[in-house]
């Protein structure tokens, strides 16, 4: 690496880095991909706080306690933090590079993650059903914000897992196939610690308060 | 433990070294079963009333979700000081500090402009 003083000898300065050293394609992703999950977290962190603030204007409408079944809710933790170990027992087969079982685990993280959405799904329509919307106070606003963008995200990373799926039937566990599966590994588990927040602040606080 | 999740697939070929741990069967099972109870605690507290003072019960929920969170990052996420030169743990520290300021700056103001400028359902009270 070179320093970009002129020098005495009557060499020409060098502006750049002249030695290029060796990087292999795909190296800095996962840095890059937590990265993004770090702005993603500043998402989240922007609509917790939204929450928090307008989480208590009911607007004479129905609150926490007249809403939320902490069964279910407890039910849909189980599921996203089932397939977060699921998850993990796929990486571990990754790395001992059998196809098969990590594509066993996928499956299964997918169907915990679908059930998740399921149950989210059913607690959104049960309460629209009930007139309770997001149009019909800030803490329903703000509640569906930012509980549906966490749904969204767990939508999306669905489909990136039966996209994976496809890829690693198709190409198998190659090396641009392990890098997509740590990525994704990364994307699920940062969502299982956003629902910590969400169950934690938005649901048993909610009830409490 | 890092070693041995190395030895198994094709990270030894890399021109530098990571530094990132792939965890272990035990590590997930740590982490999962550390979860399993931080969760399951809170959810038992809430529904059940166990403890009388709500404030000291938000107090436990919340210090049990924050220690979830580390117990994730550490085992699921396999958080360290070594992967990417530190870059990682760097960036997650950066953000942690915009978080904390954002949140508890957000909900310091609008909660002093609650209490301070509206005061509609007083003004009954007012002489």
């Amino acid at each position: 690496m070179s320093v970009s003083t002129p020098t005495m000898n009557g060499e020409a300065p060098v502006f750049y880095v002249a030695d290029e050293h060796d990087h292999p394609p795909g190296q800095s992703t996962l840095f890059g991909f937590w990265l993004y999950l770090m702005s993603d977290c500043l998402i989240f962190a922007m609509l917790f706080a939204t929450f928090g603030v307008l989480g208590t204007s009911y607007a004479a409408g129905p609150g926490p306690k007249d809403l939320f079944d902490l069964k279910l809710v407890a039910l849909n933790t189980t599921m996203l933090l089932l397939s977060s170990i699921t998850y993990g027992f796929a990486m571990l087969e990754m790395m001992k590079g059998k196809v098969g079982s990590t594509q066993m685990w996928l499956a299964i993280t997918g169907l915990f993650g679908a059930a998740f959405l399921s149950i989210e799904l059913y607690e959104f329509h049960h309460m629209i059903h009930e007139g309770a919307g997001p149009w019909r106070s800030a803490f329903l606003s703000s509640f569906f914000t930012l509980v549906g963008t966490h749904g969204l995200h767990v939508t999306f990373g669905t489909i990136w897992l039966v996209t994976l799926m496809v890829q690693v039937a198709k190409f198998g566990l190659i090396e641009a196939n392990q890098r997509r599966l740590m990525c994704l590994s990364m994307f699920w588990h940062f969502l299982d610690v956003v629902w910590i927040g969400v169950f934690t602040f938005v649901y048993l606080m909610g009830v409490l308060r | 433990m890092s070693a041995d999740a190395h030895a198994g697939h094709g990270h030894d070929d890399h021109a530098h070294d990571d530094g990132r741990d792939h965890g272990s069967f035990k590590s997930y099972m740590t982490g999962f079963i550390l979860s399993v109870i931080l969760t399951a605690v809170p959810f038992w507290l809430v529904m059940t009333g166990a403890i009388e003072n709500k404030n000291w019960a938000i107090a436990v929920i919340v210090v049990m979700a924050m220690v979830q969170i580390v117990v994730h990052m550490i085992y699921f996420l396999h958080m360290n000081t070594t992967s990417d030169a530190g870059w990682t743990m760097m960036a997650l520290i950066f953000t942690v500090i915009v978080v904390v300021i954002a949140l508890s700056g957000s909900l310091w103001v609008m909660y002093h402009l609650n209490v301070n400028m509206m005061p509609v359902h007083d003004m009954r009270n007012m002489p």
